[in-house]
């Protein structure tokens, strides 16, 4: 009771906090500074119609790369934690069948979803979208093709090669761009291109494609790892 | 509509962190924790949206010209999508050791694991 209480009082300081931010704050009417600079040499620096992606992927590139590494850590870890001391009783337990539904619904579906994640990712610079979602859309899939057969084992040593291949050719690419331009993870390495077109806007589309992979490795490996300790109960 | 996003987004930390401090099983504490951080990110996405401007993508309608007087904000949203990607990975990390906690002591009742007390 008296916790409950003392959480509550707790939660109704933060809320006049809270509260008192939103009433003195006053939305921009202009882009500040920062904001002004990418919406004024966004499209002729970079070559990129999504301002988003350019800042992500060229401006602030080695924060992604950053991002990326956490990603990777985490689901290194997650592996590691989850083989510690998980030798015993590796007795499969019984499973329920899965619904004719989802067995017939995941040969079409399956597909269809990793071909959005390509699809999003290559048109990251394009259209809302790029690395991160489509490796998530691509994770989507992999996730329902262990939903309709639980016990299925993704090839871990494929997983790997994937993640750390796109990893190593996204570092080399940033390399690449202090040898040719003088500044890491530049996208003028390859020609900007015309502005709207797929193949346009540098490296843009080559390293998101590889953030793509990679996360979409990384996901899936999380997934692969957290399925597979379900099925030694 | 800038106000209502951000009080949902306030709101959201609030029943998050109610979650959090009033639950005691661990699973639960991870969904707690979860809507919190997406209150947070509908906060910062509701900092950077300006009145009557649409999304940073130049295309057909909003040529690189006048992009400065129609594009809201960029950097909340990277700021946003890089903070959804680390909020999955800190996700799968809490369920991961909430599972190896239940595997050694049987329960996810947070007031059984007594190690760090004093």
């Amino acid at each position: 009771m008296i916790k409950r209480f003392l959480a509550l009082a707790l939660l109704a300081g933060i809320g006049v906090i809270f509260v008192a931010l939103m009433m003195s704050y006053v939305p921009d009417a202009n882009l500040n500074l920062t904001a002004r600079y990418y919406a004024e040499n966004t499209a002729s620096e970079t070559g990129s119609a999504n301002i988003v992606t350019a800042i992500l992927v060229t401006y602030r590139g080695l924060d992604t790369l950053g991002e990326v590494t956490v990603l990777f850590l985490a689901s290194s870890i997650i592996g590691l934690v989850l083989s510690l001391g998980n030798k015993q009783n590796k007795t499969l337990r019984k499973l329920v069948p899965v619904g004719e539904l989802l067995t017939t619904g995941k040969s079409y579906l399956a597909p269809i979803i990793m071909l959005l994640g390509v699809y999003v990712f290559v048109n990251g610079h394009l259209t809302p979208g790029g690395g991160f979602q489509g490796g998530a859309i691509i994770a989507s899939g992999m996730l329902l093709l262990l939903l309709s057969d639980p016990l299925k084992h993704f090839s871990h040593a494929l997983i790997s090669v994937v993640e750390s291949m796109s990893g190593f050719v996204y570092v080399s690419l940033g390399v690449l761009g202090i040898v040719l331009t003088g500044s890491f993870l530049d996208n003028r390495i390859l020609p900007l291109g015309d502005f709207g077109d797929l193949i346009s806007a540098g490296a843009i589309p080559l390293i998101y494609s590889l953030i793509g992979l990679k996360v979409g490795a990384e996901f899936s490996s999380m997934l692969a790892n957290l399925s597979e300790m379900e099925d030694l109960q | 509509m800038t106000y209502i996003a951000m009080a949902t987004g306030f709101l959201l930390i609030l029943i998050g962190f109610y979650g959090v401090l009033t639950n005691r099983n661990l699973l639960r504490m991870i969904v707690a924790f979860t809507i919190a951080n997406s209150g947070i990110n509908v906060v910062i996405i509701a900092i950077g949206y300006m009145h009557g401007r649409t999304a940073p993508i130049l295309d057909a309608t909003v040529s690189a010209a006048d992009a400065l007087t129609r594009i809201i904000d960029p950097v909340p949203q990277v700021l946003v999508l890089t903070a959804i990607v680390i909020g999955v990975g800190v996700t799968a990390l809490m369920l991961v050791f909430a599972y190896k906690l239940y595997e050694r002591k049987g329960t996810l009742d947070i007031a059984k694991f007594t190690e760090l007390k004093w």
